[in-house]
């Protein structure tokens, strides 16, 4: 009786082991992480990336309903090619970078999940910051898990450790009239509407 | 010194026109950076980074032909040293 107790409890807390969702940093040791935007404008289309992000996301490759996280990308590090552009887009007209340090999304909800073997599609309902305005949106993300993968991806590199990885990708516009990014200003010049554009890749070490 | 603005002229503007051919032409704005995408080959994620480089833009042409305008302009206002009275 007693060794039946012992493996159902193994089992049960494999189980729970198993099913655990698991948190993901996605501070990339590789630096490969970025999230790109672009504005239409008459000459060419204004594009950049930002590369400072960071961010955890708790993510159950048995429950991708459960997903919960918050990502954070910070204005410095927002980059377009032009140097005068540079400093309007990090100055007061545009995106205030010193008042206005970071760029958040915070995921409370994912509805229409659909999984096909490693890859989620589901549409997240969070918050998403800019400029200190605060407002709820949701975007379609595309989540791929890779199991055992992040040994494979940081091998050769210092303190590389085995784990898995959570690939997460997304696209959608925002108004910058909405999160008073000069609103109503420039709009012959400069495009009201923001496309982003994120791709970015999370640890979980075991 | 007419001469001189105006070759310095033209210098200004063949010169930027030479700079904008080799840098490859580039129709959009005068550039300080480039993007240079790296794949991650287990993510597929692909990854920006931006390198140092000057590629010219119309813009660049345009400071260059209007410096030319002005040194054109400028050489108008100097004499013909050579120039004879007639009697």
């Amino acid at each position: 009786m007693k060794t039946r107790l012992a493996i159902l409890a193994s089992i049960l807390l494999a189980n729970a082991v198993f099913a655990a969702p698991q948190s993901f940093d996605f501070k990339d040791p590789k630096g490969v992480n970025s999230a790109s935007f672009k504005v239409d404008a008459p000459l060419e289309s204004v594009n950049g990336s930002a590369n400072g992000i960071s961010g955890t996301v708790t993510f159950d490759p048995a429950n991708p309903a459960d997903t919960k996280g918050k990502i954070t990308v910070t204005t410095a590090s927002m980059t377009v090619p032009n140097p005068m552009m540079n400093g309007h887009l990090h100055g007061e007209m545009w995106l205030e970078a010193a008042k206005y340090p970071e760029i958040t999304f915070e995921a409370r909800e994912v509805k229409n999940v659909k999984t096909t073997d490693s890859v989620t599609t589901a549409d997240v309902t969070g918050t998403f910051t800019l400029k200190g305005v605060s407002k709820d949106i949701t975007i379609p993300v595309k989540f791929t898990y890779l199991k055992d993968k992040l040994g494979v991806r940081l091998q050769g590199m210092p303190g590389a450790k085995d784990g898995d990885l959570l690939v997460i990708r997304t696209s959608f516009s925002i108004s910058r009239k909405d999160y008073n990014v000069a609103p109503g200003k420039f709009e012959d010049k400069v495009s009201d509407n923001i496309d982003l554009n994120l791709s970015i890749a999370g640890a979980c070490p075991k | 010194m007419k001469k001189l603005f105006r070759l310095l002229a033209l210098v200004l503007v063949v010169g930027a026109l030479g700079v904008w051919l080799a840098t490859g032409m580039n129709r959009g704005w005068t550039k300080t950076l480039v993007p240079v995408k790296t794949l991650d080959d287990v993510t597929g994620i692909e990854g920006i980074t931006y390198k140092k480089q000057f590629v010219a833009g119309v813009d660049f042409l345009g400071a260059a032909l209007l410096g030319g305008a002005v040194l054109t302009g400028i050489s108008f206002l100097f004499r013909n040293k050579n120039k004879q009275p007639i009697n």
